[in-house]
């Protein structure tokens, strides 16, 4: 398990990126995403997926996750999980 | 016919527009860069991108990653981050030496046995850049077999005479003719430079005209506009390809009266002229002409 230790950001909101920003979460309260997407209706719930499952995949149980997107794709939307997470974590 | 080098074009690894839309411009060859084109405050976040994009983008080209160099804080989180995703090359920047090839070679093999993929299967190539690497470059070209192609790298190395570059690029004449004589002695591709006004597809047009004369078999863009352009430079005019044709079929006749001259329109035909028509013609294939 990876407790973060700092809030940790990466990304950018310009188009085809999101930003990412990932802040500790107190022990067992799980993940709290808060996402701003101009496809939310459509892609709301796959955005909050990917940002779960990457999340889970860096050993992150609790976290408060700010996520601004602007149309990422799948593999950014973990690219930038995965370094908000890092830089949370150094 | 081997792989086609026209065009290698230059991507920033923190870009996910340009990253994700890389492919559909048509370049052989895309190069992802770690380096000049992502700021030291952003190396973690391009290696993530450029990693991800890589295991989940089908390009439909070959994939080159510009690492930092060796030396650098930078360059070996680089191999670490990029190796798991099979890039087709990893580009050295700055190449002085040999021994940073077989160093970066010896890394890629690691990683290749350790997520199992074909030993020899990500290539290598190195970009020289200084005067330093000049006169080492064809040991480095022929440093391992995991080597490609040899690049140069105009703008540092015209910092590095402590010249600047002009437009007929008489600075960069012997750099570049040396740069190709080093790949054809190690039977590898040479990449010329990139040209960085991209309003200027007059200039752009003549210099791509002009290293293509000298041997090389593409060049690095900065732009998908220079796409297009660099492979009509390359490709085969329709007279070449005739008179090719008709170099082979007078080849062909001769071998089949086992007559030890050939002839073709009163000039004589020998050994190099049929080896260029041959290659003329499987370039000529290679590209989509007839």
């Amino acid at each position: 398990m990876l407790v973060l230790k700092k809030p940790g950001q990466a990304g950018t909101v310009e188009s085809n990126d999101i930003l990412i920003a990932v802040a500790p979460g107190e022990a067992g309260t799980g993940v709290t995403i808060n996402l701003t997407s101009p496809v939310e209706k459509q892609f709301g719930a796959q955005i909050r997926t990917v940002i779960g499952e990457t999340l889970a995949a860096c050993g992150v149980a609790d976290a408060v996750v700010t996520a601004n997107d602007r149309g990422a794709l799948d593999c950014t939307v973990r690219a930038r999980v995965e370094t908000a997470v890092a830089r949370g974590a150094e | 016919m081997k792989k086609l080098r026209r065009t290698m074009m230059f991507v920033p690894g923190n870009n996910p527009g340009m990253i994700q839309n890389a492919g559909i411009y048509g370049a052989d060859a895309i190069i992802f860069c770690l380096e000049d084109a992502v700021s030291i405050t952003e190396k973690d976040a391009a290696r993530r991108l450029v990693f991800n994009a890589l295991k989940t983008v089908s390009y439909p080209c070959e994939t080159a990653v510009r690492i930092n160099h060796i030396s650098t804080p930078f360059g070996y989180d680089d191999l670490d981050a990029i190796l798991p995703a099979k890039p087709g090359i990893i580009r050295l920047p700055k190449a002085e030496t040999a021994e940073e090839m077989l160093e970066i070679a010896s890394i890629i093999e690691k990683a290749e046995i350790q997520y199992g993929f074909p030993v020899g299967s990500i290539k290598m190539m190195a970009a020289i850049e200084t005067a330093k690497g000049l006169f080492n470059a064809a040991a480095i070209a022929a440093s391992h077999p995991r080597m490609t192609a040899i690049a140069i790298g105009g703008e540092d190395f015209v910092a590095d005479l402590k010249t600047t570059r002009s437009l007929d690029g008489k600075e960069l004449f012997v750099p570049r003719s040396q740069i190709v004589l080093a790949a054809r002695a190690a039977g590898i591709d040479a990449v010329d430079s990139v040209f960085a006004d991209v309003n200027d597809d007059e200039g752009f047009m003549a210099e791509t005209t002009m290293i293509k004369q000298l041997g090389f078999d593409g060049k690095s863009v900065v732009n998908p506009r220079q796409i297009r352009m660099v492979h009509k430079i390359f490709a085969p005019t329709a007279k070449e390809v005739d008179y090719a044709k008709r170099v082979l079929a007078a080849y062909e006749e001769a071998l089949a009266r086992k007559s030890g001259v050939i002839a073709l329109n009163g000039k004589m035909i020998d050994g190099p002229i049929v080896a260029r028509a041959e290659r003329v013609l499987a370039y000529n294939a290679a590209v989509g002409g007839h």
